[in-house]
């Protein structure tokens, strides 16, 4: 066993000093040293993406980055999501859409949604599917899962500005 | 206005989609970490195992007292086997658990996993049915020398005289790769000891919590109120969380033998590696066809590997046997003989996985249907309207009845929506420019939502089926109803939630459903086989009625009218004749609170309610247009369409999911999935690098038409839909690819079909043109 | 599935990581993205003793074009090229060949050089390196080497990059207003590990090939580039038929390897089909 660190962890707006083995990945570190819960592992080797989180703003799998290279930066977790009791409208469209079964992919896809939607407002709806593929889901052969970030998409953009220059 | 009907938002998904979702993962806080060290090699004895020094390590010798799981189905053709919680003496599949380990967390346990060494004598593996059936096979269990676990047979009188009149045999051999459920979580349980009751609560991530405590209490043998088990948010089950496993069994006994909380959160390699497998089989199959393309026989020889064990409680039948009773399909031939086995081999135990032998019997029969039409110069929509089932009841040749279904009707639904001829044209023009499109239906049965007199028929030791609901309303007019059944994603709290609504007069929003907790709930067999909506959902109903005729008898003598005047609709109780309401909450207060009042109701609002129907057929029929790159052999699935008919639709949006889902395993199942065992039994595709999923890249957008045919055999109307999209989808897109390359006279009998086996065939059939 | 325990430092320049990966030789590790190498130690599949971080050696994130090179350094991340970096034909190229990479998450943390250090043989990076020449830029404490992509890849994860040194940047050359090209890619699902797939870059004027590139990637432990086919390119005025020509040509020079995805028959038929279209939309 390594010497464990202390490391400060800024997740959703809040630190987080916890003390871990360097070994311990972001996706452990967030669920059982910070109580953060809603981000699922599936897999461990970076390809189901139910351990999607935003790093500084980008949707990153959690299982492929160690806790302590997290320090410092800015993480963000579907806890992050609503304001209050208020739904982020991707959660409110894969609610109103029935974009989810079992909700275990579900915080990972929103996270990947997300991120790519705050980047890139206007993305076509090719390039949407491409980046959907990044993550797994086995209940909803993702039907609704593109119809709900399809309708996030139009809310997102006519409740904020354009965010191109 | 009536609730059902409604695509209501499901009940269950703020929680999930705020993060604030239980799974069994997040309920380990605390628990020490459990680690199981698995056997690297697929049959050997085990010579000895060595234990490091230090850590807590635990290996079959310790279990003391601790019996084998051992499912047990009363057939003369079904040989019993005893599948230990730990390996002892030998090891039978490659993954199976030979000791554990328990430390302070998941990184440490994994550490002192690797310190066990487990020292094997290797054997032989028998992986395939070539190894398991020759001559002078090993035996991979000394009680089944021929290493065949179960087998049925059945034969109608006229088989010889129907193959003799035909005008055309069609013989067939099918091979479905093997697959596995892989729900997004993967197994898990915590168990947390109590001290003061000398009671341990096991949270487990299952589809069938009762069961769960039975099997283990009787393999360790003590009462089964000395466990509770709760399935919390449970992330997928598709059949491979409803068996015992022995990671179970022994989690319990750590907890108890420690009296400390143990955890054990499955990786996703062993989810690979040690849950259960599905399909894997081989139908050789042999069709009698009239010239005018009628179907008058079938003759089959089926063979479902069903890996080391049998599993508990269905036992290693469930495959083979139903595979057996219900390959006719949706046919109306009436003569059929067939002999189904279940072939043990040094391989991860097979379990029910979504559509259990279903779509490997439809890819058979609709494949036997295209090259027959194909022979006989009948368009294969034709030769299916000769065919389908169209009088109701009807009666399979293996003595099965269906109920009221539209096999003709949904087919002509799914033609219509493709534009058939539309699409000819397009698929010529496309081929005169080096293009392959092709189209392929595929219609389907899908028994649903049977009680026990069919599991009774099979044989089995531990017959489910029944449901049975404590439906309450409380004093404040809020409902509970506490189920057997086990939802694991379904949002079948939602759909019995409109269901009670419309019965009781009060929102969904007003009905909790109880469920997965066997302090909680009434003994149940949980969910699985397409039947929570039909049999959890008939119970609810009969429940809610009576519960609605003791809330009427208060109503009506608080309003001092007849109980039959009284309506309850919008959360009120409305006294028609006298244009008189009251609030349903006050009438649920005074049923209880005034019960004096009201001698003729009995105090209180609370009713139990047993549902167990003989079962229902639902109906679809899948067709899809593919695309064949020839040169690559990949697949595009260009548009895929399902109509389907399972009765009344109680959300119908929650059914939508229900079949997408479906039809995304099923084009796994076509085209993606296979694990792949090597020649010593060893998985080589055991992550998901290898083992390969759709996307959403990969999957289609899929089209669903309704029809609702009223079936008198479930008394909500509603039939199962939880396996249909599986069972359909793999012979449309196979017989889509067929179509497509007929040109090259390819026909194509495995799958899944994946490139490289396209590409093969299409490589032949261009060396025979130009050889 | 957690990695074995190991040993975190964390250089804040390139000369901190040289020296930290001189310290701890054998049992060092370098991670930048460590996508591929997370994964691994997940499975325990690595295990080294000790993991030098590049993420706070700012000195190694840049990406400039100079004296004809596009010079990536250790710290560029897939995500980068997903618009074209630079002007010109080079900057698409890497654009079209970036999503092809893996997946988005994994491209916002999985580095150039990260994938050349790992040399998985199905690395589209690795397929571009060998094919348009690239140099890598070797570092250790002795002081800095160029090595060519030739004599870079030695095989399946197996480079030019010692135990001691850091690959510390990665240099394309930018390619001439004439150039264009071409990338195909044949994989099971979006994302997935390449079955076969080929690069092609042709530079055409008057309806004439002048130069050409073509490598094949996926189907051997290392990238190929087809120098034979690229001679043979060279003259010609592109055509179905050339393609076709040069398809068939590249299937028959390459012994393919074999997995449970591919045999080597069907890679051989992969070969032939991702040389022709990447030449193909190159030259359209």
């Amino acid at each position: 066993m390594a010497d464990k660190r202390a490391v400060t962890l800024n997740v959703n707006g809040k630190d987080y000093r916890i003390t871990v083995e360097p070994r311990r990945t972001l996706a452990d570190a967030l669920r059982d040293d910070c109580g953060l819960t809603g981000t699922h592992i599936g897999c461990e080797h970076g390809v189901c993406g139910a351990c999607t989180v935003l790093v500084d703003n980008r949707p990153v799998r959690s299982c492929l980055m160690f806790a302590v290279q997290a320090e410092g930066r800015n993480v963000r977790t579907v806890e992050g999501l609503a304001n209050g009791e208020e739904l982020h409208p991707l959660q409110k469209a894969f609610w109103e859409k029935h974009g989810l079964q079992c909700g275990f992919c579900t915080p990972g896809f929103l996270m990947l949604a997300t991120g790519i939607l705050e980047a890139e407002p206007d993305i076509s709806d090719e390039d949407l599917r491409d980046v959907l593929s990044s993550n797994l889901c086995r209940c909803t052969g993702y039907q609704n899962i593109i119809k709900a970030v399809r309708a996030a998409a139009s809310e997102m953009r006519a409740c904020q500005p354009s965010a191109s220059l | 206005m009536s609730w059902i009907g409604r695509s209501l938002p499901r009940l269950e998904d703020p929680s999930l989609l705020k993060g604030q979702g239980r799974y069994v993962a997040d309920l380990a806080r605390g628990a020490a970490a459990v680690k199981f060290v698995r056997s690297p090699l697929a049959a050997g004895a085990i010579l000895g195992i060595e234990k490091p020094d230090d850590g807590l390590v635990f290996t079959a010798d310790d279990l003391v007292g601790v019996k084998a799981i051992r499912p047990l189905l009363h057939r003369p053709d079904y040989v019993p086997v005893s599948q230990p919680v730990l390996a002892k003496d030998r090891v039978v599949f490659c993954g199976q658990a030979v000791a554990v380990v328990v430390a302070d967390d998941q990184g440490l346990a994994e550490d002192l996993a690797e310190q066990v060494f487990v020292d094997i004598e290797p054997e032989d593996a028998v992986v395939d049915f070539a190894q398991a059936l020759g001559e002078g096979a090993r035996a991979v269990h000394p009680e089944a020398p021929g290493n065949v676990l179960v087998e049925g047979n059945i034969r109608t009188p006229g088989v010889d005289a129907a193959f003799a009149a035909a005008a055309e045999v069609v013989a067939l051999e099918l091979r479905s790769g093997r697959q596995t459920a892989m729900p997004l979580e993967a197994r898990g349980g915590v168990a947390r000891f109590d001290p003061l009751a000398g009671r341990v609560t096991l949270y487990a991530s299952v589809q069938m919590p009762h069961m769960l405590r039975t099997g283990i209490a009787d393999v360790l043998g003590f009462p089964e109120s000395d466990l509770r088990v709760v399935a919390p948010d449970v992330g997928g089950g598709f059949g491979q969380k409803m068996s015992l496993f022995p990671e179970y069994v022994v989690l319990v006994w750590l907890a108890r033998h420690l009296q400390r909380d143990v955890a054990w959160l499955e990786d996703r390699r062993e989810n690979f590696l040690a849950a259960a497998h599905s399909r894997d089989q081989v139908f050789k199959v042999r069709g009698a066809f009239a010239a005018d393309g009628t179907l008058l026989a079938i003759d089959a020889d089926l063979k479902s590997n069903v890996g080391a064990f049998s599993c508990y409680p269905v036992t290693c039948g469930v495959e083979p046997l139903m595979g057996l009773a219900e390959l006719p399909g949706p046919y109306r031939f009436s003569e059929y003989a067939a002999r189904s086995r279940g072939v043990t081999t040094n391989t991860c135990m097979m379990a029910p996985y979504r559509g259990v032998a279903r779509p490997m019997l439809t890819l058979t029969m609709e494949r036997m249907m295209d090259v027959a039409a194909r022979r006989l110069g009948i368009d294969p929509v034709e030769i299916r309207r000769r065919n389908l089932i169209e009088t109701f009841p009807h009666r399979s040749p293996t003595g099965l009845v269906y109920d009221e279904g539209s096999y003709g009707e949904t087919m002509e639904l799914a033609v219509k929506a493709l534009d058939l001829p539309t699409f000819r044209r397009r698929q010529a023009e496309a081929r005169a420019a080096g293009r392959y499109l092709g189209a392929g239906f595929s219609v389907f049965s899908e028994r649903t939502g049977y009680g026990t007199p069919a599991y009774a028929a099979r044989g089995m030791d531990i017959v489910p089926g029944y449901e049975l609901v404590n439906l309450a309303m409380d004093p404040s007019g809020f409902v509970e109803a506490r189920i057997g059944a086990s939802p694991h994603g379904q949002g079948l709290k939602t759909s019995l939630a409109q269901l009670i609504a419309d019965e009781l007069g009060v929102p969904p929003t007003k009905v909790r459903i109880i469920a997965g907790d066997t302090d909680a709930t009434p003994y149940g067999w949980g969910t699985f086989a397409s039947r929570s909506m039909v049999i959890a959902g008939g119970a609810c109903k009969i429940a809610a009625g009576k519960v609605a005729e003791r809330l009427k008898s208060v109503a009506a003598a608080m309003m001092h009218v007849e109980p039959e005047t009284i309506r309850l609709a919008d959360d009120l109780a409305y006294a028609e004749a006298s244009n008189q309401t009251l609030p349903i909450g006050e009438v649920a207060r005074a049923a209880y609170h005034q019960s004096h009042r009201f001698p003729q109701a009995g105090p209180g609002l609370q009713e139990q309610a047993l549902y167990d129907p003989a079962g229902t057929f639902s109906n679809a029929c899948h067709a899809c247009i593919v695309e064949v790159d020839v040169e690559t052999g990949g697949v595009k699935i260009e548009r895929f369409v399902v109509a389907e008919d399972a009765g009344i639709l109680i959300n119908p949006m929650i059914v939508d999911g229900q079949i997408h889902g479906g039809v995304a395993q099923g084009i796994a199942n076509a085209l993606f999935e296979e694990l792949v065992y090597d020649e010593t039994g060893n998985l080589l595709t055991a992550s998901l690098a290898d083992y390969l999923p759709p996307t959403i890249a990969e999957m289609p957008s899929i089209e669903i038409e309704h029809l609702v045919t009223y079936s008198e055999a479930t008394i909500t109307r509603a039939k199962g839909v939880g396996e249909g999209g599986t069972i359909g989808a793999p012979a449309a897109v196979i017989n889509a690819i067929v179509d497509a390359l007929s040109p090259f006279g390819i026909d194509l009998f495995e799958i899944p079909a994946t490139p490289q086996r396209i590409r093969d065939l299409i490589r032949n059939a261009e060396r025979t043109s130009h050889g | 599935m957690k990695p074995a325990p190991f040993e975190y430092v964390r250089p804040s320049s390139r000369a901190e990581a040289v020296a930290a990966l001189a310290t701890h030789g054998d049992d060092g590790k370098a991670i930048a993205g460590g996508q591929s190498l997370v994964a691994a130690m997940n499975f325990r599949l690595a295990r080294p003793a000790v993991l030098v971080d590049l993420n706070g050696a700012t000195d190694l994130d840049y990406l400039r074009p100079e004296g004809g090179k596009l010079r990536i350094g250790a710290l560029t991340r897939h995500a980068a090229f997903h618009r074209p970096v630079v002007e010109g034909p080079l900057g698409v190229l890497l654009a079209r060949v970036v999503r092809n990479i893996a997946h988005y998450p994994i491209r916002q943390r999985g580095t150039f050089t990260g994938s050349l250090a790992h040399a998985d043989p199905a690395s589209e990076w690795c397929l571009v390196s060998r094919t348009l020449g690239a140099e890598m830029v070797i570092a250790n404490t002795g002081g800095e080497r160029v090595c060519a992509a030739a004599d870079f890849f030695r095989g399946t994860f197996t480079t030019a990059v010692g135990t001691e040194d850091l690959l510390a940047e990665a240099r394309l050359p930018l390619l001439g207003p004439n150039w264009r090209s071409g990338f195909f890619e044949f994989s099971r699902r979006a994302g997935d590990f390449a079955l076969a797939m080929s690069l092609a870059a042709l530079e055409i004027e008057g309806g004439v090939i002048r130069a050409a590139r073509l490598g094949v990637g996926g189907v051997a432990d290392r990238p190929l580039r087809l120098e034979a086919l690229e001679a043979q390119l060279v003259g010609q005025a592109p055509s179905a038929a050339l393609f076709a020509g040069m398809g068939e040509a590249a299937r028959d020079l390459i012994t393919p390897t074999e997995d449970i995805h591919a045999s080597a028959d069907y890679r051989r038929d992969l070969i032939r089909t991702v040389v022709n279209r990447a030449l193909t939309q190159a030259a359209s």
